[in-house]
């Protein structure tokens, strides 16, 4: 019952976040702009267009009723058409969607299977050889930008080893849709050679993305270690004569990941950030790419619905990892 | 000013604290001097066809760029674009975050609420993705890149400033302070502020990195400053066609933004290791 009502505690947070962060769009959009129709009618209307196009939008109406009426369309679904692909937005992302999730997904667990073993490494072996290479390696990964170092991964194994394809999700035919991941619809029909292909275009986005989370899951899993390493109730074992594996592995470990688990929830969060950036580099085609390319166009209303979209997800990821938090923590649960 | 001198002692003695300060140094130093130091200083405008994409030689240390410029030269004056969007973004998420992070950590009530509230909604969604909308709004240029990256930094310094100053409000001597009658003004300016400068201080430097980093992604999207501004995000993108040949064009900027990204970063692991209250305490329990 507790747990249930500290689940519900959270959701009644996300009602008034997600509120606010259409008030902050909101006022990004059409206050701040001097003419947002002109914006959203892009750069080659007259300005007989844009005077029809304010009365059909409803922008001369007063700002509260805009307000209402923006929030209501959004809940509808309904973010407007994009001047470029003349489809509604919301189609546009939702098509876009699984790319991004996919590439999201892999990055992530990339970073978590290397990320985490050699955190604890890190830890263990403290001051050792490899403790100070991957302090070299946290210090890049948070330091490098992302897009840069998408290009010179692209330029070496690309296009001077030509190991993996330059960019893009796949040659030549995708996989029968089933769920719009490509890894999952190849293994579902029993489609090797494209799971191949696929993962091969997947390499380097993935190892882009990954990077800087790795850099922070390493950094993060080490400081959690060497803290319960050095707490009471180690010592205690310590002195009670537990031996060092069984220390390791069953205490501190324990421990010490459950506060790593919170980590991997927010990277879930800014690795869809950083998909931004990377997707523009590798033409993954997923909602990236998708605001990159509005930007580029000038697609307004593009740019903002990508905005809400993205911000929505980022507090729909936040919400279930305070969640599962609550879950997995027993010391959230006594409290 | 003795507070000053030790924090510079004990920063020179940490090996990475050590190297994120010179190679601040550096890039100040490039930026200040770029006229001097740039091989070809006049080729931020010139165009010269004639040598376009050439490798890097003797006359051009780092090559040359689609337009023929000097890529190491352009790379100086670049870091004088950094410099204003990291110092200026920065210092405005300072204006904003600290009073309003004051102001909430000391008020107890709605107000308090809604200030923290509002920066938990920035701070929940990534700042690259509300830059992105706001400088779209805005057109591309570099004032907007600033504002952009303002408006979207300022939770960080309001989130530490609050929790800094409710940890305060515990301590003995806040409370006596305030039974002497003191002002909420003159308690939190005068004696919360100071007190709080550290958290303040580390944030600011990790914060000069991470705003960089961003600008970057910024300008690589082309939402930064328009051409022929020698900005490093802009300049990798401009890169892009003319590789796998001209490497050297997409190499270098990317180079400079990594490492003065790292300085600030290490600076400010440093800045953090050595500011720590607790290895201060230590000191001066050591000291009187």
């Amino acid at each position: 019952m507790r747990l249930l009502a500290l689940a519900l505690h959270r959701l009644a947070w996300f009602a008034p976040t997600l509120l606010g962060l259409l008030v902050v769009t909101f006022v990004i959009s059409r206050i701040i702009p001097a003419d947002p129709v002109a914006l959203v009618a892009g750069e080659t209307a007259t300005p007989v267009q844009v005077e029809a196009l304010r009365r059909e939008l409803g922008y001369d109406r007063p700002l509260p009723v805009q307000f209402v009426d923006y929030v209501v369309r959004l809940v509808r679904g309904d973010m407007g058409t994009s001047l470029f692909t003349r489809r509604p937005i919301v189609e546009d992302l939702r098509h876009r969607l699984p790319a991004t999730i996919e590439l999201t997904v892999v990055a992530m667990v990339v970073s978590v299977l290397a990320g985490i073993p050699l955190g604890v490494l890190s830890a263990l072996w403290r001051n050792s050889l490899l403790d100070h290479a991957l302090r070299v390696v946290t210090v890049s990964g948070l330091a490098i930008a992302s897009f840069w170092l998408g290009i010179m991964l692209q330029l070496l194994f690309a296009m001077r080893l030509g190991w993996t394809p330059l960019n893009g999700r796949l040659q030549g035919f995708p996989p029968r849709s089933l769920t719009g991941f490509y890894l999952v619809d190849a293994c579902l029909t029993w489609d090797w050679a494209t799971f191949g292909t696929a993962l091969l275009h997947l390499a380097l986005p993935a190892a882009t993305l990954a990077f800087p989370a790795l850099a922070t899951l390493v950094r993060f899993t080490r400081a959690g270690v060497l803290d319960v390493m050095q707490s009471n109730f180690v010592l205690y074992e310590r002195a009670m004569g537990l031996p060092r594996p069984l220390i390791v592995w069953k205490y501190i470990l324990r421990s010490a990941l459950t506060s790593t688990v919170t980590q991997i929830g927010l990277l879930f969060g800014i690795l869809l950030a950083g998909a931004v950036v990377t997707e523009a580099v590798f033409d993954w085609p997923g909602i990236g790419t998708y605001a990159v390319n509005s930007i580029l166009r000038s697609d307004y209303n593009a740019v903002m619905g990508f905005t809400v979209w993205a911000g929505a997800i980022f507090i729909v990821v936040n919400l279930l990892v305070d969640v599962a938090h609550t879950l997995v923590d027993p010391r959230e649960r006594t409290t | 000013m003795s507070a000053v001198w030790f924090v510079v002692t004990r920063l020179t003695r940490d090996r990475s604290a050590l190297i994120g300060l010179v190679l601040i140094a550096l890039l100040v130093l490039s930026a200040a001097l770029a006229p001097v130091l740039a091989t070809h200083p006049d080729d931020v405008f010139e165009l010269h066809p004639s040598e376009r994409l050439a490798a890097p030689s003797g006359a051009h240390w780092l090559g040359t760029d689609r337009m023929g410029a000097d890529v190491y030269s352009r790379l100086l004056f670049g870091a004088r674009i950094t410099i204003l969007i990291g110092i200026i973004a920065v210092g405005a998420s300072l204006a904003i975050g600290v009073p309003i992070g004051l102001v909430a950590g000391y008020h107890h009530g709605w107000l308090s609420d809604l200030l923290m509230r509002v920066s938990d909604i920035f701070l929940a969604v990534p700042q690259v993705v509300l830059a992105i909308a706001i400088a779209q709004t805005l057109g591309p240029s570099l004032p907007n890149v600033i504002l952009a990256l303002s408006v979207t930094y300022w939770p960080w310094f309001a989130r530490v400033v609050y929790a800094e100053t409710r940890a305060l409000q515990k301590e003995i001597f806040v409370e006596s302070t305030a039974a002497l009658g003191a002002s909420p003004w003159r308690l939190t300016v005068l004696h919360v502020l100071p007190n709080i400068a550290s958290p303040i201080i580390v944030r600011a430097s990790i914060g000069m990195g991470f705003t960089i980093l961003t600008a970057a992604a910024l300008g690589f999207l082309g939402l930064g400053p328009p051409p022929p501004t020698p900005e490093w995000g802009r300049t990798i993108a401009e890169s892009r066609e003319f590789l796998p040949d001209a490497w050297w064009y997409a190499t270098a900027p990317g180079l400079a933004i990594f490492l003065t990204v790292m300085g600030f970063n290490l600076l400010g692991d440093g800045l953090r290791d050595v500011l720590d209250p607790r290895l201060r305490r230590s000191r001066t329990a050591r000291d009187g």
